[in-house]
């Protein structure tokens, strides 16, 4: 099969670099641009801003990035595949609409819509017909978190997006399809693929999973070699280059920054690991113990063997619920002695917290310059009496807004009643920040059903 | 002789949920094997004791000569409710890093 599909990643979430998927784009021939927005508490930020605003629940900046190219994805024909609608793709895809007539793209452009995978008007009748919803971690049944609940969505896979395209859609805007969907869905549309052919299915989802964080995967938040990457200011995002059968390359475009090779996309494919063996997506479970990679050129590594096993008959839901308020101050002292101040502050406002008889659910420090990420495993190896500065990082959690407030009021006194040599406290007092925590749970594939609606600018 | 694990491997993490995974992933095909010997699931549990709250869980990826391992209980339970710097254990693959091992030649 000489037929070849060109699958580039514009964005690994909301807030990636806004030049990538221009670059990606212009940058050389590309099939399809898929950008990847939702991480797992996304969802609950969208459904706030939504129930302010109904017009809203979506990836706001998406607009202006489509008003940016969409003159050229029409002339060059590439289309868009990205679950930057949130918990409202109608909305999103309604404001990318008008922005297409805008511009003058009005009868040349087809936007597809894939909704039902918001359950949050739904939980009731679900919990009350025995779904439970447990949680997946903890095991507790959702009934006990339920009146906290602020989002609710089920991942949806790769098919439903695959219908968009059988329908024409251009650009497919989704609410919360699984990563890996939105570049599997084109490879099956291009090749027809089947639903059973599972090590198909296997390959596209390691293809998505390789690509779904952008430059994590081209040279980016890559530990070795990272002093030799070349040109990371022009960093080039990575490209799927795909042959039918299942074997695909990891390119980027030429004259870009960054490298692609083995090493790199091996960090990439351990990242956010669990059981490699059972890679579980609703379009059938990837086993990761069967990629093979391969360097058949500079920037370009070879993707083979990479087997699948037949879907579950779950899909993952992820639910979002209110959990509580969290704040954390911080205070930077400086040499001589700077970690003994630091720690002499933090003892001195952990006396003050007791004395005030505040509850909470957890109290946290961290010296950040000594202990932050490595905990002790880096404190034996300190010369403590060197370190120019220390921050001090102290973070308090509770179910109560009230002693969390409180907490936030005892951060500054300490620069003139604590220890000597403290600064770095520009930012003024924290702010009591509400919690809003991650539930996941299982729900039977039959009762979610995927919506697809393609509509003509 | 020992060397630390910085010296002959590389390791990305990443997060689910309050479960931090580390992969580890050997810079020379040859020391793989040194890896699968001494870096066990019950080593990494005593590198982090004190540090995590669940057990440590061991997957094996010879074809990507990788690692794989859960570290349940390491994120003060984990993205919106950990009070950590690094509450998606991001950087945790790092610390596994200072491990030592013992290495011939």
């Amino acid at each position: 099969m000489t037929k070849r599909l060109r699958i580039a990643a514009g964005q690994g979430f909301w807030g990636d670099w806004p030049e990538a998927p221009y670059r990606q784009v212009t940058g050389g021939p590309i099939d399809y641009l898929m950008m990847d927005y939702l991480a797992e508490v996304t969802m609950s930020i969208m459904q706030k801003q939504k129930s302010r605003d109904p017009a809203l629940g979506y990836a706001k900046d998406f607009i202006p990035l489509m008003k940016r190219i969409l003159p050229i994805l029409a002339e060059r024909k590439i289309k868009v595949t990205a679950n930057a609608g949130g918990v409202n793709p109608r909305a999103c895809a309604a404001a990318v609409a008008e922005t297409a007539r805008g511009i003058g793209l009005q009868g040349k452009l087809k936007i597809g819509v894939v909704s039902g995978d918001d359950l949050l008007d739904r939980l009731d009748g679900l919990l009350a017909r025995g779904h439970t919803l447990g949680n997946l971690d903890t095991g507790r049944p959702l009934r006990d978190v339920r009146d906290r609940v602020r989002s609710a969505n089920a991942y949806l896979g790769a098919w439903p997006i695959v219908d968009a395209l059988r329908q024409g859609a251009d650009i497919v805007i989704t609410g919360r399809v699984t990563d890996t969907g939105l570049t599997l869905a084109p490879l099956i549309h291009t090749f027809g693929w089947g639903a059973n052919d599972w090590d198909l299915m296997a390959a596209g989802t390691v293809a998505g999973h390789i690509i779904e964080c952008g430059a994590q995967a081209s040279g980016g938040n890559r530990l070795v070699d990272w002093q030799r990457i070349p040109d990371l200011a022009n960093v080039g995002y990575p490209i799927v280059d795909a042959q039918g059968d299942g074997t695909f390359d990891i390119v980027k475009h030429p004259r870009t920054g960054g490298r692609i090779d083995v090493a790199g996309v091996t960090e990439q494919l351990v990242y956010e690991m669990g059981n490699p063996r059972e890679y579980i997506t609703p379009d059938g479970i990837a086993d990761f113990t069967t990629i093979q990679l391969r360097q058949v050129a500079k920037d370009r590594v070879r993707v083979s063997g990479v087997r699948g096993k037949p879907a579950t008959d779950k899909l993952k839901v992820s639910i979002a619920y209110f959990y509580g308020y969290k704040a954390v101050g911080t205070l930077v002292y400086a040499w001589p002695d700077a970690l003994k101040k630091a720690e002499a502050a933090d003892r001195i406002l952990r006396q003050r917290l007791k004395d005030l008889k505040l509850d909470f659910e957890a109290i946290h420090t961290e010296f950040v310059g000594v202990d932050a990420t490595h905990g002790r495993l880096a404190r034996e190896a300190l010369k403590a009496g060197d370190i120019p500065e220390v921050q001090l990082r102290i973070g308090v959690r509770a179910r109560e807004e009230a002693p969390v407030d409180r907490f936030t009021r005892e951060i500054a006194p300490l620069i003139l009643n604590g220890p000597p040599s403290v600064t770095g406290f520009a930012g003024g007092r924290p702010k009591p920040e509400e919690i809003v925590a991650y539930w996941p749970a299982l729900i039977d594939k039959q009762v979610v059903k995927p919506m697809v609606e393609v509509v003509e600018v | 002789m020992k060397k630390r694990l910085v010296e002959i491997a590389h390791a990305r993490s990443g997060d689910k949920g309050d479960t931090a995974n580390v992969g580890l992933i050997a810079k020379h095909p040859k020391d793989y094997p040194l890896l699968v010997k001494q870096v066990t699931a019950a080593r990494v549990a005593r590198h982090f004791k004190g540090m995590i709250t669940g057990k440590v869980e061991r997957f094996e990826l010879p074809n990507l000569r990788a690692l794989n391992f859960l570290l349940h209980g390491a994120l003060d339970g984990g993205g919106t409710i950990s009070l950590k710097t690094d509450a998606q254990g991001k950087v945790f693959s790092t610390a596994l890093l200072r491990m030592e091992i013992e290495v011939s030649r």
